[in-house]
């Protein structure tokens, strides 16, 4: 029952990881690009929607906002900051160096970003961490013995829901047809037509979203943001996109959520230090004995990158 | 020499061998983002050592490298047949471990750290630092240093001329695990005090950003990054106050007390390098850099005429 229990705790952890790994697999599946603004991004989602509740707008335009709407403009925002940072970053760089890059250009130049976002943020609101005041915290369904928190199951619902929608875009909408050409050879996709310069956008606001979605729902569940929330949380994002193996939108859903169980069965057996040691330690061994991750195919991530 | 200068040479000296340490798989076209986990190695192996078996540091430093170069040949052995962005997640994965595995051993003091007994100061540090740079230039001039390159610039046509890019990679994580690994040891005799808390995902990205800014194309780079980036935010630290009272002062603007602290820092940091990857991806220090700086010496001229 106590192991059924963590199980159902484990998936629910799992829920933001998911969100998170699969705003990584995207841009490494379509663009070959790890981008390492997401944390940046989920944390700026969280911080304007905190924000927005305690302080209202800015220039005292409006008083508290309900939190509602102030994540909703969180996640706005977050998906505007990957747009705009696409911009400046990733085309820009691509469009200066072309493909064949001295190494690592785009990566290293969202490490960049990353410094700045987060530290730009940490000198505006100070690096405490900050209650999110949830509405829902406390309301749980008892079933058999076993508790369901209804906000966490919520998210869940709300974030494998979000991920399928992306998933059946990717598969069936002309778009997402077109950001698939790309992730299989953007040269031979311009050739046949498709207009590369309007479709990356696409991918980073897509990115924007989820990150903001996961903000969201992290804050809604566990009641805090802090200007280093996203270090944690991405850093555990990539384990669980490289458990699913890199640019499979199902390994990041399958990998996201065995970061949560670990996570929950770590605590459950050896106490909440041994969290970042197992996690790790599973994500290593998976990367050496199945390099691909359980659903990946080994062509992504190849090469330079 | 005052106690605070002689702290910052040493820090200096010890991030600048952690540099070394970094820049060795970027030689080889690879990416170390767990360089703190190799430190954290190397510091700990160090202080278990001096504090439960009364190690001298003439044992406890030769044996913090080697750890690290067990750390680095088990890290890129296995995961050789892996390459591109899968080997940087990997050393990640190999940095978040060893701090994870530390906070999760009561018998490594976890959350609390270690305090070490023996002093280590910078008489050692400062020579040792000069021969792991003397050794990564020397390196640079060899047949080794060359096939490294060569496997950066292009692994197919390197592998076609006889050089096994996997082996020249899994080479530069050893040698550079070792540095890493000794910088640590060091670095835990120097402070006294290790905790894995200071071992984070963090410093290993400042200290690869120091490295890729400074340039990779020649030995120069690494100590050319880490000066820049660790010294002038000190010198500003004294200096920048002043200025912006000065310029608030000129404006009349209602700033009462400006602080700089280290987001500030940061924030530059990241800025300058979102900069240099636009107008300068290949760092401050290249190989045409050197030869307009040495060509009124006349070293090239003879190699050039030849």
């Amino acid at each position: 029952m106590l192991l059924l229990q963590q199980a159902i705790n484990g998936v629910m952890l799992g829920a933001v990881y998911v969100t998170m790994a699969v705003a990584f697999t995207l841009t490494i599946g379509v663009l070959n690009f790890l981008n390492f603004t997401i944390p940046a991004l989920f944390m700026v989602a969280g911080m304007v929607g905190w924000s927005l509740v305690t302080n209202g707008l800015p220039f005292g335009l409006v008083g508290h906002l309900h939190w509602a709407p102030a994540l909703l403009i969180g996640i706005g925002c977050a998906v505007v900051l990957s747009v705009v940072i696409e911009q400046l970053s990733y085309r820009f760089l691509k469009a200066r160096h072309g493909d064949a890059t001295e190494h690592a250009i785009p990566l290293v130049s969202s490490l960049g970003f990353l410094l700045i976002i987060e530290n730009l943020v940490r000198v505006r609101f100070g690096t405490d961490m900050r209650a999110f005041a949830s509405p829902f915290q406390g309301i749980s369904w008892n079933l058999g013995g076993i508790l369901i928190s209804i906000p966490q199951l919520a998210s869940l619902v709300l974030s494998l829901l979000t991920v399928f929608g992306l998933s059946a875009l990717l598969r069936g909408s002309k778009v997402g047809r077109a950001i698939r050409a790309i992730a299989e050879n953007p040269e031979a996709a311009a050739v046949v037509g498709v207009d590369v310069r309007k479709i990356v956008p696409v991918v980073f606001a897509a990115t924007g979203l989820l990150c903001g979605l996961a903000a969201a729902i992290y804050a809604l569940n566990y009641g805090e943001v802090a200007p280093s929330m996203g270090d944690d949380i991405g850093t555990k994002a990539i384990a669980g996109m490289v458990l699913g193996g890199l640019g499979s939108i199902w390994g990041a859903i399958a990998g996201g959520l065995l970061v949560g169980l670990t996570e929950a069965f770590s605590i459950q057996l050896f106490g909440s230090d041994a969290i970042q040691a197992s996690v790790w330690g599973l994500l290593l061994l998976v990367m050496i004995l199945r390099p691909q991750g359980l659903f990946g195919h080994s062509a992504i991530g190849k090469g330079k990158f | 020499m005052s106690g605070y200068l002689n702290g910052l040479l040493a820090l200096l000296c010890i991030d600048v061998m952690f540099a070394y340490g970094v820049f060795l798989p970027v030689m080889t076209g690879q990416i170390n983002l767990g360089g703190a986990g190799f430190q954290a190695l190397g510091g700990y192996v160090a202080a278990w050592l001096a504090t439960t078996y009364d190690c001298p540091p003439w044992m406890t430093l030769p044996l913090g490298a080697l750890a690290g170069a067990v750390a680095g040949l088990a890290i890129a052995l296995p995961l050789a047949r892996v390459r591109g962005v899968y080997l940087v997640l990997a050393t990640i994965a190999f940095g978040q471990l060893v701090t994870g595995l530390i906070l999760a051993s009561p018998s490594l003091g976890g959350a609390q750290g270690i305090a070490v007994p023996s002093f280590v100061g910078l008489p050692v540090i400062l020579p040792l630092t000069l021969l792991v740079i003397v050794a990564c230039f020397y390196l640079c001039a060899t047949r080794l240093g060359l096939a490294m390159r060569a496997v950066h610039d292009d692994e197919a046509v390197a592998d076609l001329m006889g050089v096994s890019a996997r082996a020249m990679q899994v080479v530069s994580y050893t040698l550079g695990g070792a540095i890493v690994g000794l910088s640590g040891a060091l670095y835990a005799h120097q402070f006294g005090f290790v905790q894995a808390q200071g071992f984070d995902e963090t410093l290993s990205v400042y200290v690869l950003l120091y490295v890729l800014l400074g340039g990779v194309q020649t030995a120069w780079g690494p100590m050319a990054g880490t000066c820049c980036f660790v010294l002038i935010p000190e010198l500003l630290r004294n200096v920048l106050p002043g200025l912006a009272g000065m310029v608030a002062a000129i404006f009349g603007l209602p700033i009462g007390e400006v602080k700089i602290d280290d987001s500030w820092r940061l924030v530059i940091l990241g800025a300058f390098t979102v900069a240099m990857m636009i107008w300068r991806p290949q760092g401050i220090v290249t190989r045409t850099l050197i030869e307009h700086l040495a060509r009124p010496l006349g070293v090239f001229a003879k190699r050039r005429a030849a």
